[in-house]
């Protein structure tokens, strides 16, 4: 791909871009948010069109009208947001839309499944290909993508953001299938934010800063804060900005929590001006306790006490008046209304504080949401701008000025910087010490092993429903937390 | 100014001329057209509609559906006039009558909302209901031969203005204030946009959806009064195919049946050029026939040019 280049009104979101994918190679392609990284993919994929630029596949020249012409030449999108339908098997979206036939116009059902397991079991894997998509984990659709993508015979595979819903082990049988691929020939543009990740499985990585080509590297020559220094163009020494500040009062007890199958005898405290690390892997129930604690699910056993009073939480809008705040794990459906302002998001759990028989003030509103805009540097061209236009991270920092603006105390945060680029990332934390400091206690659930560390004054460690252990962060070691959320 | 802002007052200004280009059309075809008098006789024609499209915008921007509007409108309207009919006050037998339309919506709502059935379905089942309830309690026959007082809401003028017309601006005036201003109107929007993170903010989802029917409701009732004062009668087959006139001028008022956008100027706009049209076209003495096939092609082009221009901004 030669001199990309793509304007949206009001945004050139590739200016000059060149990249290229050479055959069995991995390539990452890096920069933080709005850089370009997905539009630069999405143009290969055929679902934007380019406005300037050429690209080249085997030496030919080819324009790519839309995704199926991206198919026909062999380059498959896994998007981070996967394409499969939940209703249908596995191995019916393996082969979605090239169904085998018999007498020319019924489904071949059982050459569906057989082309499926064929597919599977070239990647090593054991899924069931007549189980339906919605029972599966994330990790198994992430799986089922990869497979439809190489029953497609594709030459090149695009995973954008494939690791941001799984977990460490995970992690590592998808890299193992993305080396069995390489062996195959297939070359890999690889999106991620996780530096990591791109040194365990890329070869080259190519950085964009601003819609711009900033340049391409040997993974083998570069190092860590070489490539911060490339995608922000500053040099940035400490990654997790951590201030710790002094520990209050005891915020929320929670005492034998459990839900039969899925939590087991939960009990531990949160004091203010603290951060609770919750490590585990997924289906640890991380996420369950969240959940639990902010009234979605009905614990047949324990108890909580908020501010020292014994609370029955039975649903959201009790939380929330008892001051719990929920950040969930995915802002687009959950945490955000994405056709809405930036004020109607911003001040949507708190109209009830600022209105008067039922007629909100319109004043306050805006001056809240002018207040948060400005205190959380989000970058929005209006308050009347729908949140679905800005990027993840000022999307997060929406989400977080509407728990902020309520005045909550106990933030829950699930995945507090899941698809954020490293600068909004750090402003992220920021804005965590930023609420401790202010008393606030944080309970942060996380997949992501060194914010888990680099973020937290004490770690939990769940395993199986069960809270495995208990870390004072400043003297764990990532080896241990692993360990112990594998129940070792 | 954002770009919220921008979009849905341009698509108002779409709406707008399309209303104004079409009123100019009939001006040239029909020189009786640009009179006073029609064009009051068509606000007045139009606001019954109107008023029961208020409260379906409310219900749309939920992303639901109020199918039974039409039935509530007849069944509101015969208890009324039985209560009339039997002598009762007329604030007295409007009340009762409000208070059928509001509680028929408030059972749409719980059906939706803690039933948990889809809004097609609970509404559906209402409007079968509704109507039934209606004939039965009629025996199939209108009530006819109000009071001179009664029937002056309908034949009253301010200022050569009929006073229907006068209730459809209040209607909508009010439903723009609560729509824009009130706790429901933000939440109905949140509701419509995404209800799963309205919930998770704390949002009483299923207070607020009923609400909204019971709205609705309440809007039919009031149509009620205007139809059976204008008749001098209910009539338990009033407001046939309603629905799908107030579902018309909602859609072409901009409201996406998606839920979570749209404006009550909108569905006003709609409602007139319904209204225009049908006037329109029967001072041009054009078959009622002709008239459905242009009324459906209206409807038809308006979200095509909507999805257009939405599809372009992307």
């Amino acid at each position: 791909m030669r001199h990309i280049r793509k304007s949206f009104p009001g945004l050139v979101a590739l200016d000059d871009v060149d990249f290229d994918l050479r055959k069995s190679e991995v390539h990452v392609l890096l920069g933080e948010n709005g850089a370009g990284k997905s539009t630069l993919v999405k143009i290969l994929g055929g679902a934007y069109q380019k406005d300037a630029g050429e690209i080249t596949l085997d030496d030919r020249k080819v324009d790519i009208k839309n995704p199926r012409h991206a198919h026909q030449a062999g380059i498959a999108f896994i998007h981070q947001e996967f394409n499969l339908i939940p209703h249908l098997s596995v191995g019916e979206n393996i082969l979605l839309g090239r169904e085998p036939m018999k007498i020319g116009a019924i489904i071949d059902q059982t050459a569906i499944f057989r082309e499926a397991e064929k597919a599977l079991r070239d990647l090593l894997v054991d899924i069931d290909v007549r189980q339906p998509i919605y029972e599966l984990s994330v990790a198994q659709q992430q799986i089922v993508e990869v497979a439809k993508a190489l029953s497609l015979e594709a030459r090149i595979l695009i995973m954008d953001e494939p690791t941001s819903a799984l977990t460490e082990y995970e992690i590592q049988s998808l890299f193992a299938t993305i080396r069995k691929l390489k062996q195959r020939g297939v070359g890999i543009i690889y999106i991620s934010h996780r530096l990591d990740e791109l040194f365990e499985i890329g070869d080259r990585v190519t950085v964009l800063r601003d819609g711009k080509y900033v340049g391409t590297r040997d993974v083998s020559s570069i190092s860590k804060p070489e490539l911060i220094r490339m995608m922000v163009d500053r040099p940035v020494g400490e990654h997790f900005p951590k201030q710790t500040a002094d520990r209050g009062e005891e915020i929320l007890r929670v005492e034998g929590v459990g839900i039969r199958g899925v939590l087991k005898d939960i009990s531990f405290s949160v004091y203010r001006g603290e951060v609770l690390g919750i490590a585990g892997l997924m289906g640890s129930g991380r996420t369950t306790l969240a959940r639990t604690l902010f009234g979605l699910e009905k614990p047949d056993t324990g108890k909580m006490y908020v501010k020292g009073r014994l609370c029955e939480i039975r649903s959201p809008r009790a939380a929330i008046a008892s001051g719990i705040g929920f950040l969930t794990e995915d802002r687009k459906t959950q945490g955000l209304v994405l056709g809405l302002s930036v004020i109607a998001n911003m001040c949507l759990p708190s109209i009830d504080k600022i209105s008067k028989l039922g007629i909100v003030s319109q004043t306050e509103e805006r001056r809240l949401s002018e207040k948060f805009v400005r205190d959380l540097h989000i970058k929005t061209p209006a308050l009347t701008q729908k949140v679905i236009y800005l990027s993840g991270g000022n999307q997060q920092k929406v989400v977080l000025s509407k728990w902020l603006c309520r005045q909550a105390d106990i933030f829950i945060f699930d995945e507090p910087t899941r698809g954020i680029d490293v600068g909004a990332k750090e402003e992220i934390y920021h804005l965590m010490n930023r609420l401790t400091a202010n008393g606030v206690a944080i309970l942060m659930i996380s997949s992501e092993m060194p914010e888990v560390l680099g973020m937290s004054d004490r770690i939990l460690v769940m395993h199986q429903g069960k809270i495995g252990a208990e870390f004072r962060a400043r003297e764990a070691t990532q080896e241990q937390i692993l360990r112990c959320a594998l129940g070792e | 100014m954002g770009a919220e802002f921008r979009i849905s007052r341009n698509r108002q200004i779409g709406t707008l001329s399309g209303l104004l280009g079409l009123c100019g059309v009939l001006w040239i075809l029909s020189p009786y057209f640009l009179t006073v008098s029609n064009l009051l006789n068509i606000a007045e024609q139009t606001s019954i509609i109107a008023v029961v499209a208020a409260g379906m915008t409310f219900v749309i921007i939920t992303a639901g559906i109020d199918l039974s509007v039409g039935s509530l409108l007849a069944f509101s309207g015969v208890v009324m006039a039985s209560s009339l009919a039997a002598g009762r006050s007329i604030p007295l037998a409007l009340t009762i009558g409000l208070l059928v339309g509001l509680a028929c919506g408030i059972g749409n709502g719980v059906l939706i909302s803690i039933g948990r059935l889809p809004p097609f379905i609970a509404t559906l089942g209402m409007m079968s209901i509704a109507r039934g309830a209606a004939l039965l309690f009629t025996q199939g026959r209108p009530i006819s031969g109000f009071s001179e007082t009664f029937r002056s809401i309908a034949t009253t003028d301010v200022l050569r203005v009929p006073f229907p017309v006068i209730v459809m601006i209040a209607v909508y005036v009010i439903s723009h204030l609560i729509l824009t201003r009130t706790k429901l109107g933000r939440y109905a929007y949140a509701i419509g946009g995404n209800e799963t993170t309205a919930y998770l903010s704390g949002v009483n989802v299923r207070l607020y959806k009923t609400a909204v029917y019971g709205l609705s409701g309440m809007c039919s009732a009031l149509a009620a009064v205007l139809l059976t004062a204008r008749l001098n009668s209910a009539q338990p087959i009033a407001g046939i195919n309603y629905e799908l006139d107030a579902i018309a001028a909602v859609v072409i008022g901009g409201t996406s049946l998606m839920g979570g956008e749209g404006t009550v100027s909108g569905t006003l706009i709609g409602a007139l050029i319904i209204g225009v049209l049908r006037n329109g076209l029967n001072l041009l003495a054009v078959s009622s026939f002709i008239q459905q096939i242009v009324i459906g092609s209206v409807i038809v082009t308006a979200v095509l040019l909507d999805t257009f221009f939405k599809r372009r901004k992307k």
